[in-house]
């Protein structure tokens, strides 16, 4: 293995030696939100005209664990190294900046689809899966987990204190998630709502992920492409920047 | 070719209060091959050198270069020629010490290097730790695996910065064993330290600072004819005259008294005499290290030429 590889492999295996917390626990929790939701909202709810809650909903739950759990494992890892202090070991080597973009979100990535691929699996047993135009599943769930791994990252530079992060998290991505369409869909928002999830991202990551299910959408899935991958694409040079001048990390 | 060459080397950082000046123009080369010490007190900049060094951290100003690959330009090329082992007991809690140290390895590419890190976990005295998770292990062994991690890519430069505080006997003995046998095989060692004695014991050539500027820099077999040549101990339980009390370095109920000559020495304790002092363990030594860190530390800073 050359040296990125060597430190992908030490973040896969971060998070998969204790992944009964972070791959067995965002499973049950998402599974437990389609318990609760799908048993009170299946027989009043329909969406699209004639989709069941339970089988909207599944798309849903499966990309906010898949986002929500990327951007756990870069800022997690970085936040926990610089406060142990062991993040020296990795500032010591010669290893590039792209080198450890790789490794910290090529590994947060691999978490967040496995957390989906465990969501999917599980959910399946509650409402027979459809698979109208798969690409754009594979697609959106890689570049979405890519965005957030990245925003992972980098507010794990940012933060200096695990107080700065769970704000980062409880305040930003928790409230960005479930307002994006997880749950319902944005056309049975009244039109001053429906504007505001226009303008988060993670609506157009859910929606273009969702499209990939049903053939149907909110908005058009080129469009959700074009706005995920170009935003996916401003953050992505960003954390390189970052890391290249060593922002926070080397003094 | 320096294996270390540090050129007219700023550091200074913002405060509330104005900027901090930590390093003021520090310029040291030092040659390959050679155990350098680093000496100074707390906040004398010896840290912060070290870490502009390993890339931990970035001059205001000048150059530093690890075998002609400067520490910015081409930081792969001279962090790869680097061995540190820094100053803080860190680990990280997710390994065993077997794949802390296979993973520090990878990331300076080396690959099957088991030989290599079953002769280091040897030498090191870990070899009964291999499969240990790093938050089993006692403090001296966590320093041992810190050892171990910086030798791991086989680096021609090895950097200790205080390897040595707040360790037991026997560790120190095996770690200095261990590097004076790299020191021997061709490793150029740098080290910074606070115990002036393992200092004068291995290193051949020494660098002072002081407020983030080199003082001294020496053979220390140099530094040490420099010190005025004799060291009067004894114990007492009285207070010293105030004509001796001034000179004397007093730890507990020790005191000692430079001295010249031996007419110095006579003189010292006919002023006891008179004084009424009662002294035991009397004994005469040769200056030390110590006595010469304290001389050059005592001396006013040189005034820095901006």
């Amino acid at each position: 293995m050359t040296g990125w590889q060597m430190l992908l492999y030490k973040e896969v295996l971060r998070f998969w030696k204790v992944g009964f917390q972070t791959v067995a626990a965002p499973v049950l929790t998402a599974v437990l939100y389609l318990l609760i939701f799908g048993h009170v909202l299946e027989d009043h709810v329909k969406v699209y005209g004639s989709i069941g809650y339970t089988a909207f909903l599944i798309p849903g739950l499966v990309m906010m664990s898949v986002l929500q759990n990327a951007f756990a494992n870069s800022s997690s890892s970085l936040i926990q190294s610089k406060i142990m202090g062991n993040l020296v070991f990795i500032l010591l080597t010669p290893l590039s900046h792209r080198a450890w973009f790789i490794a910290y979100v090529g590994s947060s990535v691999l978490r967040g689809l496995l957390v989906g691929l465990g969501v999917f699996a599980v959910t399946c047993a509650f409402a027979a899966p459809q698979f109208a135009a798969p690409l754009w599943i594979v697609a959106f769930a890689v570049l979405g987990a890519t965005l957030l791994a990245t925003l992972g990252l980098i507010a794990g530079l940012w933060a200096d204190k695990f107080d700065q992060m769970a704000t980062f998290q409880n305040f930003i991505i928790m409230p960005m998630t479930f307002l994006s369409g997880v749950f319902y869909s944005i056309q049975s928002l009244p039109p001053f709502w429906r504007q505001v999830s226009q303008l988060n991202p993670i609506f157009y990551m859910i929606d273009g992920f969702r499209h990939g299910f049903f053939g149907v959408s909110d908005v058009s899935p080129w469009l959700s492409l074009a706005i995920v991958g170009s935003a996916c694409a401003l953050l992505a040079l960003l954390a390189l920047h970052l890391l290249r001048t060593g922002y926070k990390i080397r003094n | 070719m320096s294996a270390v060459s540090f050129q007219s080397v700023c550091k200074s950082y913002p405060t509330p209060r104005g900027p901090l000046h930590a390093l003021q123009g520090v310029s040291l080369e030092i040659e390959e091959g050679e155990f350098f010490g680093l000496l100074g007190p707390n906040g004398a900049g010896k840290t912060t050198l070290i870490s502009i060094l390993a890339g931990l951290a970035r001059a205001t100003s000048g150059r530093v270069s690890v075998l002609g690959h400067d520490v910015q330009g081409d930081f792969a090329g001279a962090r790869q020629r680097l061995g540190v082992v820094p100053q803080e007991l860190v680990f990280d809690p997710f390994f065993n010490v077997r794949e802390t140290l296979r993973l520090q390895s990878g990331y300076f590419g080396v690959k099957n290097n088991d030989a290599w890190i079953d002769e280091l976990l040897h030498g090191l005295g870990l070899a009964d730790k291999a499969g240990a998770n790093m938050r089993q292990l006692s403090g001296g062994m966590k320093r041992r695996v810190l050892v171990a991690q910086a030798l791991v890519h086989k680096p021609p430069i090895i950097v200790l910065d205080e390897p040595t505080a707040g360790v037991d006997v026997e560790l120190r003995q095996t770690l200095w064993q261990f590097v004076a046998r790299l020191n021997k095989q061709g490793h150029t060692v740098l080290l910074t330290t606070h115990y002036l004695e393992e200092a004068e014991a291995l290193c051949t050539r020494l660098a002072m600072l002081k407020s983030g500027q080199v003082v001294a820099l020496a053979r220390t077999s140099e530094l040490l004819a420099q010190a005025s040549t004799n060291v009067l101990r004894f114990k007492t339980d009285d207070a010293l005259p105030p004509a001796l009390a001034a000179m004397a370095r007093v730890t507990g109920r020790v005191a000692q008294l430079p001295a010249q000559d031996a007419a110095e020495i006579e003189r010292h304790l006919a002023v006891l005499r008179a004084a009424g002092v009662r002294v035991e363990d009397v004994e005469i030594r040769k200056a030390d290290l110590e006595d010469v860190f304290l001389n050059v530390m005592a001396a006013p800073a040189r005034e820095h030429a901006a």
